[in-house]
C-alpha cells in the first residue's frame, strides 16, 4: 500500500515537469515578440525593453529556464507586471470565492447526479431513463455562461429570488452567501451533473447484470439496498474517476462563471490579467490550476485502493 | 473512456447502411443533422437572409426591442442583432471545422508514430499527459494573449489543447491493430512501415476519429465563444457569438436579448453537434457506445 502511494506520487513528477516546460516554452517560442504584444500597441521602446527584462527574456534560454525552475521549486510563481505583487499573494487574496464555488458545485452535482444516474440505470430503457439521458445531453451542451445568463434572466431579473451578481463570504454573512452562490452553482453544475449522471448510469447498469446482484435479489434483499450497497458500491470507481477528471471542466467553467456573476475570485483575476496584458498572472494561474488538477487526481487514484480492495497496482 | 476506443467498427457498419429506417431509429440524430444543415446554410447564404451590414452602426436605432425591421432588436450601437447572430454562425463553423480538421490530422500523425515506434511512445505520451493536465481554456488564453488576437491565432490556440486526446485515441487503436494477424502477415511479406500505417492502421482509426471529430468540433465552438466572451478571442470587430455576448453584458438588465439570442444559437449548435456525435458513435463505434 505504502509503496503504491509512493510510486503513484513519484509518477506525477514527469507530468509536472512537462507542464512546467510547456508553460516556460509558451512565452519563449510564441511567434513574434511577446514583450511587445504584452506591452500593447502604444508602448515605447523603453517600456517594451523593461517588460523584456522583467520577464527575463533578455538572457540565454538555458539560464532563463534554470532561474525559472528554481523559482518554481521555491513556490514562486512570478510577479505581476502591473501591481508588482507576487502572483502567489494575488492568488491568496482571490482564492476563497473560487474555492467556495467549486466546493458547492461538486457537492451539489454529486448529490443530484449520482441518484439520477442510479435511477436511470434501475429504470433502464423506460421513459425515466430517457428523460435523465436527454437532460444529461442538454446539460452537457449548454455552455456555462449561456446557462448563467438564462438563470439570471429567469430567477434574478424575472422572479427576484436571487441577487443578479456578486459574492458574500460564508464566514461573515452565511445567509447572503447562500443566496449569492445559488445561481452560479446551478450554472456551473449543469455540465458536471450531466457527466456524472451518465457515467453513474453506465457503470451501475453494467454491475446490475452481475451474478451477485441476482443473488442479492434472490435472498430477498430490499431493492434499495441492492441498488445502493451492491450496485453503487461496486460501480464507485469509474464514478469517482469522472468526478476527478471533471474538475478540468470545472476549472474552465469557474473562470467564465465568475465573469458572468461578477465574483471576485481567481477567474476574475485571469480576466483582469487578460485585459491588462499581465502575462505573469496568466502563467502563474495556469501552473497553479495544473498542479492542483494533478494533485487531485493523485488523491483520487489513492482513494481507489480504499474504495476497491481488488485494485493493487 | 478514450483508451477503450480502440474498437474498430464492425464490418458493414457504414454510415448509410440502412437508409430508410434511419429517421425512425434515430429521430434525435436526424433532427440534430437538420439543425446543423440549417446553420451551415445560414452561414453560407448569410447576405441573403434579410440581413443588413453586420458592422453597420446606427446610433438612432440603439437598443430597440424586436420589430419587423430588427427581428432580434438592436444592440447598444444600433447594430441588428439578427444580422450579427446569422454572421456569427460563420465564425463558429469556421473555428469548429478548422480545429477539428487540424487536431485530428496532427493527432493522427503523432498517435500513429507513438503507437508504432516504441522509442517515441514513452516520451510522446508523457508530453501528452502533461499538456492534458493544463486546463484547455487557460492554455488557449495564454496562447492568444501572447501572439495577439486574430482568427488564425484563436484556431491554433484551441487546437493545441485538443490534440492529446486524439493522440491517445489513435495510439490505443494502433496498439490493438499492430497485434492483428494481417499486420503480422504484412510485416512478414516485407511491407514498409509507411505502407503498413496507411493501408492497415489508418482505416481502423477512421470510425473512432469521425466520432472524435464531432466532439472536438463542439468543444472548439464552445471554447471560441468562451475566449471571445473573456476578451481573449477573435478580434472585437468580428461578429462572433462570444463577442456579441461580451458586448451585451453591460446592457443585460435592460436588453437581455443581446446576450440571449446568440447564447441560444450557440447552445443549439453545440447540442446538435453533440447529439450527432453520439449517434455516429452508436453507429460506427458500437464497443465504445456500450461503455458510456
Amino acid at each position: 500500500m505504502l509503496t503504491f502511494i509512493l510510486k503513484r506520487a513519484l509518477s506525477t513528477i514527469p507530468v509536472m515537469g512537462v507542464v512546467a516546460l510547456t508553460v516556460f516554452l509558451l512565452l519563449r517560442l510564441s511567434p513574434g515578440d511577446p514583450a511587445s504584444v504584452i506591452a500593447g500597441d502604444y508602448a515605447t521602446a523603453e517600456q517594451i525593453a523593461k517588460i523584456r527584462t522583467q520577464l527575463g527574456l533578455d538572457q540565454p534560454i538555458f539560464i532563463q529556464f534554470a532561474h525559472w525552475l528554481g523559482d518554481l521549486m521555491r513556490g514562486d510563481l512570478g510577479v505581476s507586471i502591473f501591481s508588482n505583487l507576487p502572483v502567489t499573494t494575488l492568488i491568496g487574496q482571490r482564492i476563497e470565492p473560487t474555492l467556495m464555488l467549486a466546493l458547492t458545485t461538486i457537492v451539489f452535482s454529486v448529490v443530484v447526479a449520482v441518484p439520477l444516474g442510479v435511477l436511470a440505470a434501475w429504470k433502464a430503457h423506460t421513459w425515466v431513463d430517457r428523460a435523465v439521458m436527454v437532460f444529461a445531453v442538454v446539460g452537457f451542451s449548454v455552455p456555462v455562461f449561456v446557462m448563467g445568463y438564462f438563470l439570471i434572466y429567469g430567477f434574478a431579473l424575472g422572479l427576484h429570488w436571487f441577487p443578479v451578481q456578486g459574492y458574500r463570504s460564508p464566514f461573515s454573512e452565511p445567509g447572503q452567501f447562500v443566496s449569492h452562490i445559488t445561481l452560479p452553482t446551478l450554472a456551473l453544475s449543469a455540465i458536471y451533473i450531466a457527466l456524472i449522471a451518465r457515467i453513474t448510469r453506465a457503470s451501475v447498469l453494467e454491475v446490475l447484470e452481475e451474478d451477485y446482484i441476482r443473488t442479492a435479489r434472490a435472498k430477498g434483499q430490499a431493492e434499495i439496498k441492492v441498488l445502493l450497497r451492491h450496485a453503487l458500491g461496486n460501480a464507485a470507481v469509474p464514478i469517482v474517476t469522472v468526478i476527478g477528471l471533471g474538475v478540468a471542466f470545472l476549472i474552465g467553467g469557474v473562470v467564465v462563471t465568475e465573469s458572468v456573476f461578477n465574483i471576485p475570485g481567481l477567474g476574475r483575476l485571469v480576466v483582469d490579467a487578460i485585459l491588462k496584458r499581465d502575462y505573469p498572472i496568466i502563467q502563474g494561474l495556469i501552473l497553479f490550476f495544473s498542479f492542483l488538477y494533478i494533485a487531485l487526481n493523485l488523491v483520487i487514484d489513492i482513494a481507489y485502493t480504499v474504495l476497491d480492495p481488488r485494485i493493487r497496482y | 473512456m478514450t483508451e477503450s476506443a480502440g474498437a474498430p467498427a464492425e464490418i458493414g457498419a457504414t454510415l448509410f447502411g440502412h437508409w430508410r429506417p434511419l429517421a425512425a431509429r434515430y429521430p434525435f440524430v436526424v433532427v440534430a443533422a437538420i439543425i446543423i444543415l440549417v446553420f451551415v446554410l445560414a452561414a453560407a447564404f448569410a447576405p441573403l437572409l434579410w440581413t443588413t451590414e453586420p458592422l453597420a452602426l446606427n446610433p438612432l436605432q440603439r437598443l430597440k426591442p424586436p420589430s419587423a425591421l430588427n427581428w432580434f432588436g438592436s444592440d447598444q450601437f444600433g447594430r441588428d442583432v439578427w444580422t450579427r447572430t446569422v454572421y456569427g454562425t460563420r465564425v463558429s463553423l469556421i473555428v469548429g471545422i478548422a480545429v477539428a480538421v487540424l487536431s485530428i490530422s496532427i493527432g493522427l500523425f503523432v498517435g500513429m508514430l507513438a503507437g508504432y515506434i516504441r522509442l517515441l511512445d514513452g516520451i510522446v505520451m508523457r508530453v501528452m499527459d502533461g499538456v492534458m493536465a493544463i486546463p484547455g481554456v487557460l492554455l488557449a488564453i495564454a496562447l492568444v494573449s501572447l501572439s495577439g488576437a486574430s482568427l488564425v491565432t484563436v484556431i491554433i490556440a484551441i487546437t493545441v489543447p485538443e490534440i492529446p486526446r486524439v493522440v491517445r485515441l489513435v495510439r490505443a487503436v494502433v496498439l490493438t491493430v499492430r497485434e492483428e494477424p494481417y499486420v503480422e502477415a504484412a510485416i512478414a511479406a516485407g511491407t514498409r512501415l509507411p505502407q503498413i500505417l496507411i493501408r492497415h492502421v489508418l482505416p481502423n482509426c477512421v470510425p473512432a476519429l469521425i466520432v472524435q471529430a464531432t466532439y472536438v468540433c463542439a468543444s472548439a465552438m464552445l471554447t471560441e465563444a468562451i475566449l471571445s466572451f473573456l476578451g481573449a478571442g477573435t478580434p472585437p470587430e468580428i461578429p462572433s457569438w462570444g463577442n456579441m455576448m461580451a458586448e451585451g453584458r453591460a446592457f443585460f438588465p435592460i436588453a437581455p436579448r443581446i446576450i440571449l439570442f446568440p447564447g441560444a444559437a450557440l447552445a443549439l449548435m453545440i447540442l446538435a453537434v453533440n447529439v450527432l456525435g453520439d449517434g455516429l458513435r452508436d453507429r460506427l463505434d458500437p464497443k465504445l457506445a456500450r461503455r458510456v
